[in-house]
Protein backbone atom coordinates (compact mmCIF):
# COMPACT_ATOMS: atom_id res chain seq x y z
CA UNK A 1 0.00 0.00 0.00
CA UNK A 2 1.09 3.25 -0.82
CA UNK A 3 1.11 5.61 1.70
CA UNK A 4 1.08 9.48 1.24
CA UNK A 5 0.70 12.44 3.64
CA UNK A 6 -2.20 14.78 3.26
CA UNK A 7 -3.57 18.00 4.68
CA UNK A 8 -6.84 18.19 5.43
CA UNK A 9 -7.30 21.49 5.96
CA UNK A 10 -10.44 23.12 8.20
CA UNK A 11 -13.62 22.36 6.02
CA UNK A 12 -12.73 18.90 5.02
CA UNK A 13 -13.19 18.38 9.04
CA UNK A 14 -16.58 20.76 9.20
CA UNK A 15 -18.54 21.47 6.02
CA UNK A 16 -17.34 19.10 3.57
CA UNK A 17 -17.43 16.11 6.01
CA UNK A 18 -18.15 13.94 2.37
CA UNK A 19 -15.78 15.51 0.56
CA UNK A 20 -12.66 13.78 3.27
CA UNK A 21 -15.14 10.44 3.68
CA UNK A 22 -15.14 9.35 -0.01
CA UNK A 23 -11.40 10.12 -0.78
CA UNK A 24 -9.90 8.04 2.46
CA UNK A 25 -13.30 5.17 0.67
CA UNK A 26 -11.65 5.54 -2.82
CA UNK A 27 -8.13 6.22 -1.56
CA UNK A 28 -8.19 2.78 0.27
CA UNK A 29 -9.65 1.16 -2.98
CA UNK A 30 -7.21 2.54 -4.67
CA UNK A 31 -4.73 1.05 -2.18
CA UNK A 32 -3.68 4.11 -1.04
CA UNK A 33 -3.71 4.83 2.63
CA UNK A 34 -4.05 9.05 3.41
CA UNK A 35 -1.85 9.72 6.57
CA UNK A 36 -3.50 12.90 7.77
CA UNK A 37 -0.44 15.23 8.78
CA UNK A 38 -0.40 14.63 13.22
CA UNK A 39 -0.32 18.83 13.62
CA UNK A 40 -1.51 21.10 11.24
CA UNK A 41 -3.40 24.77 11.07
CA UNK A 42 -5.73 26.48 8.64
CA UNK A 43 -3.78 27.82 5.43
CA UNK A 44 -5.40 30.75 5.47
CA UNK A 45 -7.57 30.06 2.57
CA UNK A 46 -6.48 32.83 0.64
CA UNK A 47 -3.11 33.60 -0.55
CA UNK A 48 -1.79 37.46 0.34
CA UNK A 49 -1.26 39.44 -2.15
CA UNK A 50 0.63 42.48 -0.79
CA UNK A 51 4.34 42.50 -0.72
CA UNK A 52 5.01 43.34 2.13
CA UNK A 53 3.18 41.45 4.86
CA UNK A 54 4.87 38.68 5.45
CA UNK A 55 3.00 37.37 8.57
CA UNK A 56 -0.15 36.37 6.38
CA UNK A 57 2.10 33.89 4.82
CA UNK A 58 2.98 32.09 7.69
CA UNK A 59 0.00 30.08 8.23
CA UNK A 60 0.66 28.11 5.49
CA UNK A 61 4.55 27.59 5.71
CA UNK A 62 3.82 26.08 9.21
CA UNK A 63 2.03 23.88 7.80
CA UNK A 64 5.19 22.84 5.06
CA UNK A 65 7.39 23.10 7.84
CA UNK A 66 5.49 20.51 9.91
CA UNK A 67 5.01 18.18 6.95
CA UNK A 68 9.27 18.40 6.85
CA UNK A 69 9.62 17.67 10.61
CA UNK A 70 7.82 14.59 9.97
CA UNK A 71 9.76 13.27 7.61
CA UNK A 72 7.27 13.66 3.95
CA UNK A 73 8.72 14.94 1.55
CA UNK A 74 5.69 15.66 -0.42
CA UNK A 75 2.00 16.83 0.60
CA UNK A 76 -1.05 16.03 -0.70
CA UNK A 77 -4.26 18.26 -0.63
CA UNK A 78 -8.18 17.78 -1.80
CA UNK A 79 -9.10 21.21 -0.97
CA UNK A 80 -8.73 23.56 -4.05
CA UNK A 81 -8.22 26.98 -2.34
CA UNK A 82 -5.43 24.77 0.45
CA UNK A 83 -3.88 23.25 -2.42
CA UNK A 84 -3.14 26.92 -4.23
CA UNK A 85 -2.61 28.95 -0.78
CA UNK A 86 0.18 26.18 0.16
CA UNK A 87 1.68 25.86 -3.43
CA UNK A 88 1.92 29.75 -3.34
CA UNK A 89 3.66 30.03 -0.10
CA UNK A 90 5.54 27.32 -1.33
CA UNK A 91 6.73 28.94 -4.59
CA UNK A 92 7.52 32.49 -2.69
CA UNK A 93 9.89 30.54 0.14
CA UNK A 94 11.98 28.76 -3.31
CA UNK A 95 11.85 31.74 -4.99
CA UNK A 96 12.15 35.14 -3.39
CA UNK A 97 15.24 34.84 -0.84
CA UNK A 98 15.03 37.98 0.97
CA UNK A 99 11.81 37.33 1.84
CA UNK A 100 12.46 33.82 2.73
CA UNK A 101 15.30 34.60 5.26
CA UNK A 102 12.79 37.55 7.23
CA UNK A 103 10.16 34.50 7.47
CA UNK A 104 12.75 32.44 8.99
CA UNK A 105 14.47 34.95 11.25
CA UNK A 106 11.15 35.18 12.57
CA UNK A 107 9.94 31.67 13.26
CA UNK A 108 12.84 30.80 15.49
CA UNK A 109 11.16 28.10 17.00
CA UNK A 110 11.30 26.01 13.95
CA UNK A 111 14.30 24.97 11.68
CA UNK A 112 15.01 26.82 8.99
CA UNK A 113 12.88 25.71 6.14
CA UNK A 114 13.96 26.47 2.12
CA UNK A 115 10.87 24.96 0.30
CA UNK A 116 11.47 21.32 0.36
CA UNK A 117 8.35 20.03 0.98
CA UNK A 118 6.62 19.30 -3.05
CA UNK A 119 2.53 20.39 -2.82
CA UNK A 120 0.79 17.99 -4.54
CA UNK A 121 -3.20 17.83 -5.18
CA UNK A 122 -4.81 14.36 -4.97
CA UNK A 123 -6.09 15.22 -8.87
CA UNK A 124 -2.36 14.78 -9.54
CA UNK A 125 -2.08 11.95 -7.72
CA UNK A 126 -4.58 10.37 -9.55
CA UNK A 127 -3.75 11.50 -13.20
CA UNK A 128 0.11 11.42 -13.13
CA UNK A 129 1.48 8.74 -10.23
CA UNK A 130 -1.70 5.81 -10.32
CA UNK A 131 -3.00 6.75 -13.73
CA UNK A 132 -6.50 6.60 -15.17
CA UNK A 133 -6.48 2.69 -15.94
CA UNK A 134 -6.19 2.59 -12.17
CA UNK A 135 -8.94 4.70 -11.30
CA UNK A 136 -11.12 2.50 -14.11
CA UNK A 137 -9.96 -0.62 -12.47
CA UNK A 138 -11.86 -0.01 -9.58
CA UNK A 139 -14.95 0.78 -11.07
CA UNK A 140 -18.16 -0.90 -10.54
CA UNK A 141 -21.03 0.70 -10.96
CA UNK A 142 -20.23 2.84 -14.72
CA UNK A 143 -21.86 6.48 -14.21
CA UNK A 144 -23.20 4.93 -17.87
CA UNK A 145 -25.53 7.74 -18.83
CA UNK A 146 -24.59 10.27 -16.57
CA UNK A 147 -23.78 13.67 -18.19
CA UNK A 148 -21.12 15.63 -15.58
CA UNK A 149 -20.31 19.04 -15.29
CA UNK A 150 -16.94 19.37 -14.62
CA UNK A 151 -16.30 22.60 -12.56
CA UNK A 152 -12.82 23.67 -11.97
CA UNK A 153 -13.51 27.10 -10.56
CA UNK A 154 -10.22 29.57 -10.37
CA UNK A 155 -7.54 27.72 -7.96
CA UNK A 156 -7.06 24.53 -9.83
CA UNK A 157 -5.76 26.31 -12.51
CA UNK A 158 -4.44 29.83 -11.86
CA UNK A 159 -1.95 31.18 -11.65
CA UNK A 160 -0.50 29.68 -14.40
CA UNK A 161 2.81 28.88 -12.65
CA UNK A 162 0.33 27.44 -9.98
CA UNK A 163 -2.63 25.92 -11.56
CA UNK A 164 -2.33 21.66 -12.25
CA UNK A 165 -4.21 22.31 -15.84
CA UNK A 166 -4.66 24.49 -18.52
CA UNK A 167 -6.36 27.58 -17.54
CA UNK A 168 -8.02 28.40 -20.29
CA UNK A 169 -8.96 24.56 -21.39
CA UNK A 170 -8.35 22.17 -18.22
CA UNK A 171 -8.98 18.74 -18.73
CA UNK A 172 -8.07 16.75 -15.65
CA UNK A 173 -12.11 16.49 -14.55
CA UNK A 174 -13.47 15.20 -17.81
CA UNK A 175 -10.55 12.94 -17.80
CA UNK A 176 -11.69 11.82 -14.56
CA UNK A 177 -15.60 11.61 -15.53
CA UNK A 178 -14.44 9.32 -18.69
CA UNK A 179 -12.48 6.70 -16.17
CA UNK A 180 -15.68 6.28 -14.32
CA UNK A 181 -17.52 5.10 -17.48
CA UNK A 182 -19.74 8.90 -17.38
CA UNK A 183 -20.12 11.78 -19.93
CA UNK A 184 -18.44 15.62 -19.41
CA UNK A 185 -20.17 17.76 -20.88
CA UNK A 186 -19.18 20.87 -22.53
CA UNK A 187 -20.22 23.92 -20.57
CA UNK A 188 -19.01 27.39 -20.74
CA UNK A 189 -18.90 28.74 -17.38
CA UNK A 190 -15.98 25.65 -16.45
CA UNK A 191 -13.05 28.04 -15.34
CA UNK A 192 -15.91 31.34 -14.45
CA UNK A 193 -15.40 32.10 -10.79
CA UNK A 194 -18.86 31.82 -8.36
CA UNK A 195 -18.24 35.31 -6.62
CA UNK A 196 -15.86 33.69 -3.71
CA UNK A 197 -15.53 34.88 -0.33
CA UNK A 198 -17.94 37.75 -1.43
CA UNK A 199 -20.52 35.25 -0.56
CA UNK A 200 -20.46 36.76 3.05
CA UNK A 201 -20.90 40.09 2.25
CA UNK A 202 -22.43 40.07 -1.25
CA UNK A 203 -24.63 37.49 -1.02
CA UNK A 204 -26.51 38.78 -4.05
CA UNK A 205 -23.56 39.06 -6.50
CA UNK A 206 -23.13 35.44 -5.51
CA UNK A 207 -26.24 33.65 -5.89
CA UNK A 208 -26.52 35.91 -9.80
CA UNK A 209 -23.41 34.07 -10.43
CA UNK A 210 -24.56 30.50 -9.26
CA UNK A 211 -27.99 31.27 -11.49
CA UNK A 212 -25.52 31.68 -14.44
CA UNK A 213 -23.03 28.79 -13.75
CA UNK A 214 -25.80 26.03 -12.90
CA UNK A 215 -28.24 27.01 -15.28
CA UNK A 216 -25.49 27.16 -17.79
CA UNK A 217 -24.47 23.39 -16.80
CA UNK A 218 -28.66 22.39 -17.14
CA UNK A 219 -28.89 23.77 -20.53
CA UNK A 220 -25.60 21.44 -21.99
CA UNK A 221 -27.45 18.27 -20.44
CA UNK A 222 -25.68 17.85 -16.77
CA UNK A 223 -27.17 15.68 -14.41
CA UNK A 224 -24.69 16.71 -11.88
CA UNK A 225 -21.60 19.26 -11.32
CA UNK A 226 -18.52 18.65 -9.83
CA UNK A 227 -15.93 20.33 -7.54
CA UNK A 228 -12.66 20.21 -5.53
CA UNK A 229 -13.23 23.59 -3.66
CA UNK A 230 -15.74 23.40 -0.37
CA UNK A 231 -16.00 27.41 -1.32
CA UNK A 232 -17.48 26.63 -4.61
CA UNK A 233 -19.69 23.86 -2.95
CA UNK A 234 -21.09 26.29 -0.87
CA UNK A 235 -21.57 28.96 -3.58
CA UNK A 236 -23.34 26.45 -6.06
CA UNK A 237 -25.34 24.03 -3.82
CA UNK A 238 -26.61 26.44 -0.53
CA UNK A 239 -26.75 29.43 -2.77
CA UNK A 240 -28.98 27.64 -5.52
CA UNK A 241 -31.21 26.52 -2.98
CA UNK A 242 -31.71 30.33 -1.29
CA UNK A 243 -32.00 30.99 -5.37
CA UNK A 244 -35.16 28.78 -5.57
CA UNK A 245 -36.91 30.35 -2.86
CA UNK A 246 -37.19 33.60 -5.07
CA UNK A 247 -36.70 31.89 -8.56
CA UNK A 248 -39.00 28.49 -7.93
CA UNK A 249 -38.61 28.17 -12.16
CA UNK A 250 -35.02 27.97 -11.94
CA UNK A 251 -33.91 24.39 -12.54
CA UNK A 252 -31.47 23.07 -9.75
CA UNK A 253 -28.58 20.99 -10.62
CA UNK A 254 -26.83 18.79 -7.43
CA UNK A 255 -23.21 19.57 -6.51
CA UNK A 256 -20.64 17.09 -5.65
CA UNK A 257 -17.23 16.61 -4.74
CA UNK A 258 -15.33 14.70 -7.42
CA UNK A 259 -14.40 11.91 -4.98
CA UNK A 260 -17.75 11.96 -4.16
CA UNK A 261 -18.51 10.51 -8.06
CA UNK A 262 -15.89 8.26 -7.60
CA UNK A 263 -17.53 6.78 -4.65
CA UNK A 264 -20.46 6.16 -6.59
CA UNK A 265 -18.69 4.40 -9.21
CA UNK A 266 -16.74 2.32 -7.15
CA UNK A 267 -20.00 1.24 -5.23
CA UNK A 268 -19.76 2.62 -1.96
CA UNK A 269 -22.41 5.66 -2.14
CA UNK A 270 -23.07 5.86 1.53
CA UNK A 271 -19.97 6.93 2.36
CA UNK A 272 -21.32 10.67 0.71
CA UNK A 273 -22.98 12.47 3.72
CA UNK A 274 -25.22 13.43 1.09
CA UNK A 275 -27.68 14.30 3.88
CA UNK A 276 -25.23 17.71 3.77
CA UNK A 277 -25.93 19.19 0.63
CA UNK A 278 -28.89 21.77 0.01
CA UNK A 279 -29.56 20.12 -3.31
CA UNK A 280 -30.39 16.26 -2.83
CA UNK A 281 -27.89 14.77 -5.69
CA UNK A 282 -29.67 10.89 -5.03
CA UNK A 283 -31.91 11.52 -7.12
CA UNK A 284 -29.91 12.00 -10.51
CA UNK A 285 -27.32 9.74 -9.55
CA UNK A 286 -29.48 6.56 -8.73
CA UNK A 287 -31.73 7.74 -11.91
CA UNK A 288 -28.48 7.44 -14.47
CA UNK A 289 -26.14 4.77 -12.49
CA UNK A 290 -26.59 1.52 -11.48
CA UNK A 291 -25.64 3.20 -8.43
CA UNK A 292 -26.94 1.00 -4.42
CA UNK A 293 -23.87 -0.85 -3.59
CA UNK A 294 -22.83 -4.01 -5.31
CA UNK A 295 -20.84 -5.09 -2.40
CA UNK B 1 0.83 65.51 -17.31
CA UNK B 2 1.06 67.79 -13.73
CA UNK B 3 1.04 65.28 -10.73
CA UNK B 4 0.95 66.35 -7.36
CA UNK B 5 2.95 65.35 -4.63
CA UNK B 6 -0.35 63.27 -3.18
CA UNK B 7 -1.32 62.26 -6.67
CA UNK B 8 2.28 60.45 -7.06
CA UNK B 9 1.84 59.20 -4.06
CA UNK B 10 -0.85 57.13 -4.60
CA UNK B 11 0.51 55.11 -7.50
CA UNK B 12 3.92 54.87 -5.55
CA UNK B 13 2.05 53.73 -2.64
CA UNK B 14 -0.08 50.96 -4.86
CA UNK B 15 3.11 49.99 -6.46
CA UNK B 16 4.81 49.36 -3.29
CA UNK B 17 2.11 47.03 -1.92
CA UNK B 18 1.50 44.94 -4.65
CA UNK B 19 5.08 44.57 -6.51
CA UNK B 20 3.96 45.38 -9.61
CA UNK B 21 4.48 48.28 -11.93
CA UNK B 22 1.64 49.89 -12.72
CA UNK B 23 3.28 51.43 -15.79
CA UNK B 24 2.96 48.19 -18.11
CA UNK B 25 -0.45 48.15 -18.46
CA UNK B 26 -1.11 49.82 -22.10
CA UNK B 27 -5.03 49.67 -21.38
CA UNK B 28 -6.10 47.49 -24.13
CA UNK B 29 -9.07 46.28 -21.77
CA UNK B 30 -8.50 42.30 -21.57
CA UNK B 31 -8.75 42.02 -18.31
CA UNK B 32 -12.21 43.74 -18.10
CA UNK B 33 -13.37 41.77 -20.83
CA UNK B 34 -12.92 38.17 -19.20
CA UNK B 35 -13.91 39.60 -15.77
CA UNK B 36 -16.79 38.16 -14.44
CA UNK B 37 -18.11 40.49 -12.40
CA UNK B 38 -18.14 43.76 -14.11
CA UNK B 39 -21.62 44.29 -13.60
CA UNK B 40 -21.19 44.64 -10.10
CA UNK B 41 -18.23 47.28 -10.64
CA UNK B 42 -18.78 51.13 -10.74
CA UNK B 43 -15.22 51.37 -12.83
CA UNK B 44 -13.84 48.40 -14.74
CA UNK B 45 -10.48 46.83 -13.97
CA UNK B 46 -8.34 48.52 -16.51
CA UNK B 47 -9.92 51.90 -15.57
CA UNK B 48 -8.92 51.22 -11.91
CA UNK B 49 -5.59 50.55 -13.22
CA UNK B 50 -5.54 54.14 -15.44
CA UNK B 51 -6.51 55.81 -12.43
CA UNK B 52 -3.48 54.22 -10.58
CA UNK B 53 -1.53 55.46 -13.18
CA UNK B 54 -2.69 58.93 -13.09
CA UNK B 55 -2.58 58.65 -9.62
CA UNK B 56 -6.23 59.81 -8.89
CA UNK B 57 -7.43 58.94 -5.31
CA UNK B 58 -10.97 58.57 -6.51
CA UNK B 59 -10.33 55.28 -7.11
CA UNK B 60 -10.36 54.57 -3.39
CA UNK B 61 -13.78 55.23 -3.06
CA UNK B 62 -14.77 52.90 -6.03
CA UNK B 63 -16.56 49.43 -5.55
CA UNK B 64 -14.28 47.22 -7.68
CA UNK B 65 -11.72 46.67 -5.56
CA UNK B 66 -14.23 45.18 -3.22
CA UNK B 67 -16.05 43.54 -6.21
CA UNK B 68 -13.09 41.63 -7.37
CA UNK B 69 -13.31 37.95 -6.28
CA UNK B 70 -9.72 37.61 -6.59
CA UNK B 71 -10.17 34.76 -9.62
CA UNK B 72 -7.10 35.70 -11.42
CA UNK B 73 -8.66 35.05 -14.56
CA UNK B 74 -7.26 38.87 -15.68
CA UNK B 75 -3.54 37.72 -14.61
CA UNK B 76 -3.95 35.01 -17.12
CA UNK B 77 -5.75 36.92 -19.38
CA UNK B 78 -3.21 39.84 -19.41
CA UNK B 79 -0.72 40.48 -22.47
CA UNK B 80 1.62 42.26 -20.03
CA UNK B 81 1.48 39.36 -17.25
CA UNK B 82 0.41 42.35 -14.64
CA UNK B 83 -1.14 40.97 -11.79
CA UNK B 84 -4.30 42.97 -11.71
CA UNK B 85 -5.65 41.03 -8.68
CA UNK B 86 -2.63 42.38 -6.49
CA UNK B 87 -3.65 45.80 -7.39
CA UNK B 88 -6.73 45.78 -6.66
CA UNK B 89 -5.53 44.21 -3.21
CA UNK B 90 -2.58 46.91 -2.82
CA UNK B 91 -5.97 49.21 -3.06
CA UNK B 92 -8.13 47.46 -0.09
CA UNK B 93 -5.35 47.73 1.65
CA UNK B 94 -4.94 51.25 1.63
CA UNK B 95 -7.91 51.72 2.93
CA UNK B 96 -7.93 48.62 5.64
CA UNK B 97 -4.61 50.04 7.05
CA UNK B 98 -6.24 53.11 7.79
CA UNK B 99 -9.11 50.77 9.92
CA UNK B 100 -11.90 50.73 7.44
CA UNK B 101 -12.79 47.52 8.05
CA UNK B 102 -15.48 46.33 5.19
CA UNK B 103 -16.98 44.07 6.68
CA UNK B 104 -18.48 43.99 10.26
CA UNK B 105 -18.18 40.37 11.77
CA UNK B 106 -21.18 41.56 14.16
CA UNK B 107 -23.37 42.12 11.73
CA UNK B 108 -22.63 38.96 9.46
CA UNK B 109 -25.10 36.04 9.84
CA UNK B 110 -22.09 33.98 11.13
CA UNK B 111 -24.00 30.65 11.80
CA UNK B 112 -24.90 30.14 8.48
CA UNK B 113 -21.67 30.54 6.79
CA UNK B 114 -18.77 28.20 6.63
CA UNK B 115 -15.84 28.45 7.44
CA UNK B 116 -13.55 28.73 4.38
CA UNK B 117 -16.04 31.33 3.33
CA UNK B 118 -15.37 33.77 6.84
CA UNK B 119 -11.74 33.10 6.79
CA UNK B 120 -11.31 34.23 3.25
CA UNK B 121 -13.83 37.03 3.42
CA UNK B 122 -12.41 38.45 6.86
CA UNK B 123 -8.61 38.17 5.73
CA UNK B 124 -9.84 40.32 2.24
CA UNK B 125 -12.09 42.96 4.04
CA UNK B 126 -10.60 43.17 7.49
CA UNK B 127 -7.30 45.00 8.41
S1 LIG C 1 -5.04 43.26 -19.64
FE1 LIG C 1 -3.12 44.02 -18.71
S2 LIG C 1 -2.32 45.55 -20.12
FE2 LIG C 1 -4.45 45.18 -20.71
S3 LIG C 1 -5.62 46.76 -19.60
FE3 LIG C 1 -5.59 44.95 -18.27
S4 LIG C 1 -3.79 45.20 -16.96
FE4 LIG C 1 -3.59 46.66 -18.65
S1 LIG D 1 -9.31 38.92 -10.13
FE1 LIG D 1 -10.83 40.51 -9.70
S2 LIG D 1 -10.59 42.02 -11.33
FE2 LIG D 1 -9.53 40.17 -11.98
S3 LIG D 1 -11.05 39.07 -13.24
FE3 LIG D 1 -11.22 38.27 -11.14
S4 LIG D 1 -12.80 39.52 -10.15
FE4 LIG D 1 -12.17 40.61 -12.03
Amino acid sequence: MREITYYPGCSLKDTAKGFEDSALKVSKELDVNLKELSRWNCCGTVYSLTDDNLMKQLGPIRNLIRARDEGSDELYTLCSMCDNTLKRANSLIRGEEDKRDKINNFMDQERDYEGSVEVHHYLELLRDILGWDEVRDRVVAPLESLNVAPYYGCMLTRPKEIGLDDPHEPTVFDELVESLGGTPVDFPYETECCGSYNTVDNEEMVLNKAQTITAGAKKSGADVIITACPLCHFNLDRRQADLLEVAPNHKPVPVIYFTQLMAVAFGYPEVNNFDEHAIDPREALELKTKAGSKR
Amino acid sequence: MDLTNSDRELTAEVEELSGENIFSCYQCGKCSAGCPFTDEMDLLPNQVLRKVQMGDESVLDSNTPWTCASCLSCEVDCPKGNNVPAIMEAIREISLRKNLDRVDLNELKTKELPEIALVSNLRKKTG
